[in-house]
């Protein structure tokens, strides 16, 4: 199978890439932490991937796009529905968390962006927030399943603010309250974050996840919860943005 | 007194306008020297250069006005026709914050102010005027001192205390016209209330500025407030044409005399010339941007210190403002002026402002623009500075969407102060709104 285009998204936290075949498919994928000179970083993932496949247009996306040597640049909203379109085949409502900025996007009857919202300037509710307060507590992202699993209860972590909730955790530990409750506490603020800037939900809609953060099954449990419906992980969720771009240039 | 008056009308008749005159022929000079860049703009309006010799004369003039002239500082929706009649000349705070957030002077005047206490959530147009107040720091060079504050409260709450806390400052009087909220239409008792204040304040502006208020001279000047008004309505509805010829960001920059300048023979001349340019284009197909594949409605302020970048970004891929609910709205309410019974009339005017109205009728007018503009897309700008505008605007995105099947989307920023504004995300917003009409 030949290569037919490439797709790069240059996030805030990771930069992911991908080589995709006339039907879609992925062929090649790479993800890395993203680097400040974004020219160089997008131009060495790139060449390698045409190194292993040859060449082929390219569609970028993400903060970094505008730095990216590409045919087609897309904002993320645009990408991130394509690839869940292309994943799931069903209208419905798709939330990224990324690490800058949390989306909540309606796919129309035919794929088409209906609606979107995203989080406001600061970086409330996003991957980052995440990042932060289990940075202070010690807790690897990998880690963050089996703890909360642990939970006897969650503690309330009022604050989606990363600064104001980074104290209030801190004085929870001081408080003597259990990390795992306190992990499930955080999960949950952030939840009812996402869940206010979904708005409602109609009756028998679809929610898809796409992003880093949906790698982590004890967020999307706990969104599942907060939402009162199943989400559905859209597969290899971090590289759905990417894999959109790539769907717009494909000939 | 007779010497400060003669500087002042010599400022403001002879050497103002010679020094304009030389500043606009020196700007495009060097315009004309830079290699003209590719731009998704149609030509520039004629009257563009009329406009900015008009203003910069106002505030010429201005600066020569205290102990010349009896001086008021007014909010936008402040009836000013009596004031006018009565010889005042009449400071905008609003329109000078503006020029403020234009000239990228907002961010600094807000440190002022927020260093004496003044929280950062106070809306950065009060929050640029006092800091101008108190700092003297102006893009105009010197804004002249008032005798008389006038504030009315049918755009927000917050010209109150802005204007309770620049009375302190100045120790001047101050004019409160309080309008109640409109739910419909205004009962007859409502605005007998207003009318009753109305009369109060006219005492008050009377005693200040010495004179007393002539009923001709009133009638006079809420007859040109009525012209001016359904003259700048006939400048907007020009962009009901495909393309339209010029674009609402423009709108923004041409409605400072209707604003500030309203009730006044010079204003009236002006929009008469732009009316005249207007037509010229949409006869000869000239459109405003170079083009126009999409059609927008704009809702609330504009983001002053971003216009260029919103509305570039917007021309590049063939959107066009063609109308926005704020530009509309100093053609829409000054129709009702009556220049048999000014005073009267003004009470009914100025108690049906937008922003003193209820959502309902918000709603329609949006329709109507969307309808009568023939726009396929909405933006609502959601101000962090001005919350009657931005409050509904979820409310009115979803009926917009679903009973007119347009596009719409909210925009984020502020209409002054760029540290309340997010570029990058403001950008992804816009852009991705762009995308979705592919």
């Amino acid at each position: 199978m030949s290569v037919c285009a490439f797709g790069i998204d240059v996030g805030s936290t990771t930069t992911k890439a991908v080589a995709i075949d006339a039907g879609g498919r992925i062929l090649e994928r790479r993800v890395e932490p993203s680097h400040p000179r974004i020219e160089e970083q997008s131009a060495r993932i790139l060449d390698s991937l045409r190194g292993a496949l040859g060449d082929a247009p390219v569609g970028a996306t993400g903060y970094g796009r505008k730095r990216v040597k590409a045919g087609r640049i897309l904002t993320e909203i645009t990408c991130h529905a394509r690839g869940a379109w292309t994943c799931a085949r069903r209208p419905g409502v798709l939330i990224d968390i990324g690490g800058q900025d949390t989306k909540v996007i309606r796919l129309g009857p035919s794929g088409e962006v209906t609606d979107f919202a995203m989080n406001e300037k600061c970086a409330a509710g996003t991957g980052r927030f995440l990042e932060v307060i289990l940075g202070r507590l010690q807790v690897p992202f990998s880690e963050v399943g089996d703890l909360v699993a642990k939970a006897a209860k969650a503690v309330p972590v009022s604050s989606t603010c990363t600064v104001f909730a980074e104290s209030e955790v801190i004085s929870l530990v001081a408080q003597g309250e259990p990390l795992e409750g306190i992990v499930r506490g955080l999960l949950q603020s952030l939840a009812a974050r996402v869940s206010a800037l979904a708005g409602s939900l109609p009756d028998g809609s679809s929610v898809f996840m796409s992003g880093g953060v949906a790698l982590n099954r004890a967020m999307v449990e706990t969104l599942q919860k907060v939402l009162g419906r199943p989400v559905e992980v859209l597969p290899e969720p971090q590289l759905v943005g990417a894999l959109g771009a790539a769907l717009s240039v494909r000939s | 007194m007779i010497a400060r008056r003669l500087q002042y009308e010599l400022m403001s008749h002879a050497l103002g306008p010679a020094m304009v005159a030389y500043q606009t022929w020196s700007d495009e000079r060097r315009r004309s020297r830079r290699a003209a860049k590719e731009s998704p703009f149609g030509p520039q309006l004629e009257c563009t250069r009329k406009l900015k010799e008009l203003m910069t004369r106002h505030y010429l003039a201005g600066r020569y006005a205290d102990g010349a002239v009896p001086v008021a500082w007014v909010t936008s929706g402040f009836p000013v026709e009596f004031l006018r009649a009565l010889g005042f000349f009449c400071v905008y705070p609003e329109n000078h914050a503006a020029l403020c957030s234009v000239q990228r002077k907002s961010a600094e005047l807000s440190e002022v102010v927020e260093k004496e206490g003044y929280s950062r959530d106070l809306c950065s147009y009060a929050r640029s005027d006092i800091g101008c107040a108190l700092s003297l720091k102006t893009p105009v060079g010197r804004l002249p001192k008032p005798d008389l504050l006038a504030c009315c409260t049918n755009i927000c709450q917050t010209v109150l205390y802005w204007y309770r806390a620049l009375a302190e400052h100045f120790r001047v009087p101050l004019v409160l016209l309080d309008t109640p909220f409109v739910y419909g239409s205004a009962s007859p008792h409502q605005i007998q209330y207003v009318r009753d204040q109305l009369g109060e304040a006219v005492e008050t502006a009377e005693r200040i500025s010495g004179r007393k208020l002539s009923g001709e001279r009133m009638q006079r000047t809420a007859e040109l407030a009525l012209e001016g008004a359904n003259l700048w309505g006939q400048c907007l509805e020009q962009g009901r044409h495909s393309p339209s010829p010029w674009t609402g960001f423009d709108g923004f920059f041409h409605m400072a005399p209707i604003v500030s300048l309203r009730g006044s023979e010079e204003t009236n001349d002006y929009y008469r010339l732009l009316l005249a340019e207007l037509q010229d284009r949409v006869s000869r197909g000239i459109s405003g941007i170079r083009e126009e594949r999409h059609r927008l409605v704009w809702d609330n302020l504009p983001v002053w210190f971003k216009v260029r970048d919103i509305s570039t970004s917007l021309a590049q891929r063939g959107f066009n403002l063609v109308c926005t609910s704020y530009t509309n709205a100093w053609a829409e309410a000054g129709k009702r002026m009556d220049p048999q019974d000014p005073l009267g009339s003004a009470a009914r005017v100025y108690t049906h402002i937008i922003l003193n109205q209820d959502l309902n009728n918000r709603m329609e007018v949006l329709r109507r623009l969307a309808t009568e503009y023939r726009a396929d897309g909405a933006i609502l700008h959601s101000d962090r500075s001005c919350k009657p505008y931005s409050m509904g605007q979820v409310d009115l995105r979803e009926k917009l969407a679903s009973e007119l099947g347009i596009k719409v989307l909210l925009l984020e920023a502020d209409h002054a102060d760029p540290r309340a504004y997010s570029s990058e995300q403001g950008e992804t917003r816009l852009a991705a709104f762009m995308e979705s009409f592919a």
